[in-house]
């Protein structure tokens, strides 16, 4: 069988060693070579997807394996489920969508143009394989090396004062991946007790761990991958990265990357450790709570556009995070489904605001009034990504928000409620900055320097607000892919769901 | 026979196997005849005669060791054990040796000469000196010292006798002394760092020899085997064996620059020749480490239960130390300093596993730090002002928009060390970490991953300096080396990334070198 999964990930490897050795001075012909490799990668996943036999979703398929370090029993082995497909396919999708948005991105930067965009393609080459990978070494591999080339993108194309943030993000992102390097030996050493040691996923899934040392392998995973997500109180390091990076590197960071996170919390923590993730479960909903208040009350307050968007991603982190502990199918689905969408809406979100920002030269909400004016297809269509954000019903965000807190209501009620009054919030920080920054008086300033989206940059949002508004109206055929994965990892963690709620007979009981 | 009992009792022959310990008498050997050449070559041929003996040993005696690789056994009247890991370690020795002549040999980066001073014993800064700089001197005698050196290295970690071990420490630490103080920039400082190694170096000496003397009372012999012996017969470690064991463990310790005996180390590497440093710092700490397992293997392994509670604190004080001091210095070779003592910590977590895993574990640490080292040392030799080496750190600013493949480069060796995934330093910190693990030392492990992360400060801010900040205007220049040094940094490069990324045949050869033989 082909090897899709492979030539998914080395295309764009490819095309960032072919973009290094373009001559200097041809920034246009470095661009478009990003552009073809990553539609070429497109291309491919839409092949695979075809190749994905959507009935046995819940399966790994398209799987290769070949050995790699047998001294430690470690494999090169890939192959995706229906959730791994999906986030691959979100990669995919928004990485040309990121390059055509971010053509002028590194114009300006004093480093080379066509790193920038090896940089994206290095980046989505590991993205890839995270999603794919299969061997837990393999994962951590990748996991870890995932860091580079964002700490690339954000030191050398970022805003002022990008060093710092390149350094909090890729010191924050090692001592995660270190703490998950400990907790993956442990496993490897709990493996080797009874037969070879082993990463391999499907292996590892059912090991029977000691229940204490299963806690303290599950926090080593769970840790690393709040850190990524960003759940409250390990997201510290998102507002700053998210402020001085370039809008592509955002899209990326937070749409497609931060995502690794959420999928290794369904994927690793819940199959591999079941009884510990039960026994996790109440701190991390409830951690899960604070970061949806607390991100949107921040969000609020921000007076910074893209620390507003990163606040608001905490906020919806936590949505996605409580979906997957809520432990029930529909919550799970959801958390999934938002992962997706939560990546669309955000690269809409942050490029549109990047060609606003650009433009004007300020990030700074005050600095802004009345753009709508001047600019209405920008407006138009940054209010369609905000109100995706808000999850209006028809557009995206909804299905998948309403999912989750329906699914967390047949288990944990009053989380429900009170995670319900984010929506309200949500309301406010997206109106509030569509207010502050669209509508109004518009100063000389921005009458002067804002223009409308042209030909490039229409090309780069319409697709983002087609699949938002298509995601909305039918979101089946992603859901008929994903449930059968989350099937999976519900009889993995050996949940059931309440029984459907008779009159006001409590469902509490079928938790085990 | 008969006959020669009928002549009276006569001096038992001893049975030598020439063969076995080729490696080390080829370069013994070269060593030898390179002070010959000194003494009766010209002048303008020794640079050249010496060369080719240089590398032409270290070639022929790494074939030597490959032709070996299978053979496990005692020779030289049981003096030394030819066994897996001293052929992977001698391999290494050489190897990491190779390159480092390579550096050593360089002469195009300073406009003077090479890195040695014209004539180590002219007063610094005198006409002597200056008419010696004038006229092109070089100073072919840090050959035969480096061989020497080699020599005593290859020896220390397959000599199976405490005092055969003495003799090998000797002889790799005496030409290292020499070498310190021979650096051509920054002369006092050097002499200084030459003295400093050889008082605290002669201290440490001590120590090993002391305990030596102590071991030798409890058991009766300074063979490994038979103080392994000594300690299976009698239940109870008495004060003599601890005591004993103790000195010369802190005699080594010295050596490997672990904490709380690693003071003499940012002064040594700062002040010695930059090649000499980088060759220093990983050959010493291969043979160091060799030796040191050995002795805590298959000697002291009875007493395993008693030093393992120590190591676990001397490898936890280690990193923690030099990663902490390494945080706040400025000068990139005295970063590098407290980094390897950073690195030793970690190696210690492969010693204090007694395992088969630990130790493989430790093997290959040791080659990926020392060729990753090697070649950072060697990208130090590279960028310069007028004065030297330009190794204050914010000389350093922008040096990767104007040099990219050397700061490049460079970056990989940082992230090698930071044990950044992809990189040899991840193989290596892996295997240890894995050893520590399945030896019950987890809590070490998990401190070790927690320094690990402090340490990537030290590490990545280097890197952000270099690639994240405008150049200064003024700043130093990266040189254009000759191919010897060009060559230097390819190889230890290309092994970071190929350790780093297809480890397999190394995992392969440390797991075959197997165990000790006792």
């Amino acid at each position: 069988m082909f090897p899709w999964l492979t030539t998914i990930g080395v295309v764009p490897l490819v095309g960032s060693a072919v973009l290094m050795v373009v001559p200097k001075g041809r920034e246009l012909l470095a661009k478009q070579l990003a552009l073809a490799f990553s539609l070429f990668a497109l291309v491919l996943t839409v092949f695979a997807a075809l190749a994905f036999d959507t009935t046995r979703a819940g399966e790994l398929q398209l799987t290769e394996v070949h050995q790699w370090i047998p001294a430690f029993g470690i494999n090169y082995a890939v192959g995706v489920d229906g959730v791994a497909l999906v986030l691959l396919a979100l990669t995919t999708i928004l990485v040309p969508i990121v390059i055509l948005a971010g053509w002028h991105d590194a114009d300006s930067s004093t480093a080379s143009v066509k790193g920038y965009f090896a940089l994206v393609l290095i980046l989505e080459a590991f993205t890839v394989g995270v999603f794919a990978a299969t061997d837990l070494f393999l994962f951590y591999i990748l996991f870890e090396a995932m860091l580079l080339p964002v700490f690339f993108l954000i030191g050398r194309y970022g805003g002022p004062q990008r060093s710092y943030a390149s350094m909090k993000f890729l010191l924050y992102g090692l001592l995660g991946g270190l703490i998950l390097l400990v907790a993956l030996i442990g496993l490897y050493v709990v493996s080797a007790q009874n037969g070879p040691g082993t990463f391999d996923f499907t292996t590892l899934v059912g090991l029977h761990i000691d229940p204490i040392l299963q806690r303290w392998l599950f926090l080593g995973f769970f840790i690393a991958f709040a850190i990524k997500a960003p759940l409250v109180p390990l997201h510290t390091w998102l507002p700053d990265a998210a402020a001085e990076s370039t809008p592509g590197t955002n899209v990326l960071l937070i749409g497609v990357l931060d995502k690794v996170g959420t999928f290794g919390m369904l994927r690793y923590c819940l199959e591999l450790f079941p009884d510990a993730s039960h026994w996790a479960t109440p701190v991390v909903i409830v951690l899960c709570v604070i970061g949806i208040i607390y991100g949107a009350l921040l969000a609020i307050g921000q007076t910074d556009l893209y620390r507003l968007i990163a606040y608001t991603s905490v906020s919806h982190f936590g949505f996605i995070g409580l979906g997957i502990f809520a432990m029930t199918s529909q919550a799970q689905a959801g958390a999934t489904l938002y992962m997706v969408n939560h990546g669309f809406t955000i690269a809409a979100l942050f490029i549109i605001l990047g060609f606003l920002v650009n433009r004007r030269g300020s990030r700074n909400i005050a600095d802004f009034g009345g753009v709508q004016k001047v600019a209405p297809l920008l407006a138009g269509t940054f209010l369609v990504a905000g109100m995706s954000s808000l999850a209006l019903p028809g557009l995206s965000s909804f299905v998948s928000e309403f999912l989750v807190l329906v699914g967390t209501f047949e288990r944990y009620k009053a989380v429900a409620v009170i995670s319900a009054v984010a929506i309200v919030l949500a309301a406010l920080y997206i109106l509030l900055m569509y207010l502050r920054t669209m509508t109004g008086e518009t100063p000389d300033i921005v009458r002067e320097r804002v223009h409308d989206l042209k030909g490039r940059e229409m090309l780069a949002v319409v697709p983002l607000l087609a699949i938002i508004i298509g995601l909305g109206v039918a979101p089946q055929p992603v859901l008929d892919v994903i449930n059968p994965a989350v099937d999976r990892v519900m009889h993995a963690i050996g949940a059931t769901d309440p029984a459907p709620v008779v009159p006001a007979q409590a469902a509490e009981g079928t938790q085990p | 026979m008969s006959a020669l009992l009928a002549a009276g009792p006569a001096f038992p022959t001893p049975v030598i196997e020439y063969s076995a310990i080729a490696p080390m008498l080829v370069v013994f050997t070269a060593a030898l005849l390179g002070v010959v050449v000194e003494a009766f070559v010209p002048r303008l041929l020794r640079r050249r005669a010496q060369l080719v003996l240089t590398f032409v040993a270290l070639v022929v005696a790494l074939g030597f060791v490959v032709a070996e690789r299978g053979r496990r056994e005692f020779v030289v009247e049981g003096a030394v054990a030819i066994d897996g890991p001293a052929l992977f370690l001698q391999g290494t020795i050489l190897v990491v040796a190779f390159v480092a002549a390579l550096v050593m040999a360089e002469r195009s980066v300073d406009p003077a000469g090479d890195a040695f001073a014209p004539r180590a014993s002219a007063l610094p800064g005198s006409i002597d000196e200056q008419e010696l700089t004038a006229r092109g001197w070089l100073q072919t005698e840090v050959w035969p010292l480096f061989l020497f050196s080699v020599g005593g290295m290859m020896l220390f970690p397959a000599a199976t006798d405490l005092l055969t071990m003495f003799v090998a420490l000797e002889i790799l630490s005496l030409p290292l002394y020499l070498l310190a103080g021979m650096a051509r920039r920054r002369r006092l400082l050097s002499q200084e760092a030459a003295l400093k190694y050889f008082v605290l170096g002669a201290f440490s000496s001590g120590f090993f020899l002391y305990g030596t003397a102590l071991l030798y009372g409890y058991a009766g012999s300074v063979s490994l085997s038979a103080i392994a012996t000594a300690l299976s017969v009698n239940s109870q470690a008495s004060l003599l064996v601890v005591a004993g064991a103790t000195l010369v463990t802190v005699g080594l310790l010295f050596k490997v620059a672990a904490a709380p005996f690693h003071q003499w180390t940012p002064d040594v590497y700062v002040g010695a020749p930059t090649p000499v440093t980088g060759f220093m710092a990983a050959g010493v700490k291969v043979a160091a480490f060799g030796a040191l397992l050995r002795i805590m293997y298959v000697a002291l392994g009875g007493l395993r239960w008693d030093w393992r509670p120590v190591m676990y604190v001397v490898a936890v004080l280690t990193m923690v130390v030099g990663t902490i001091i390494a945080l706040t210095q400025s000068d990139i070779k005295r970063m590098l300093a407290y980094s390897a003592i950073a690195q030793t910590g970690f190696m210690l977590i492969g010693v204090l596993s007694t395992s088969a895993l630990g130790l493989s574990g430790t093997m290959f640490y040791l080659l990926a730090y020392g060729l990753a080292t090697v070649g950072a040392f060697a990208v130090v030799t590279l960028v310069r002002d007028p004065a030297g080496e330009a190794t204050h750190l914010s000389q350093w600013v922008g040096l990767g928009k104007r040099s990219p493949i050397v700061a490049a480069a460079f970056a990989l060796f940082l992230l090698a060390f930071a044990g950044i995934p992809l990189t040899s330093g991840f193989s290596g910190k892996f295997a240890v970490f894995t050893a520590g693990v399945a030896g019950g030392a987890t809590a070490v492990v998990v401190i070790a991953v927690i320094v690990s992360a402090v340490a990537a400060f030290f590490y990545i801010r280097v890197i952000v300096l270099m690639f994240f900040s405008e150049p200064a205007a003024d700043g130093p220049v990266v040189v254009v080396p000759s191919s010897f040094t060009t060559v230097a940094v390819a190889l230890t490069a290309a092994a970071t990334i190929v350790l780093g990324v297809l480890p397999q045949p190394v995992f392969d050869l440390v797991a075959h070198a197997g165990v000790f033989i006792r």
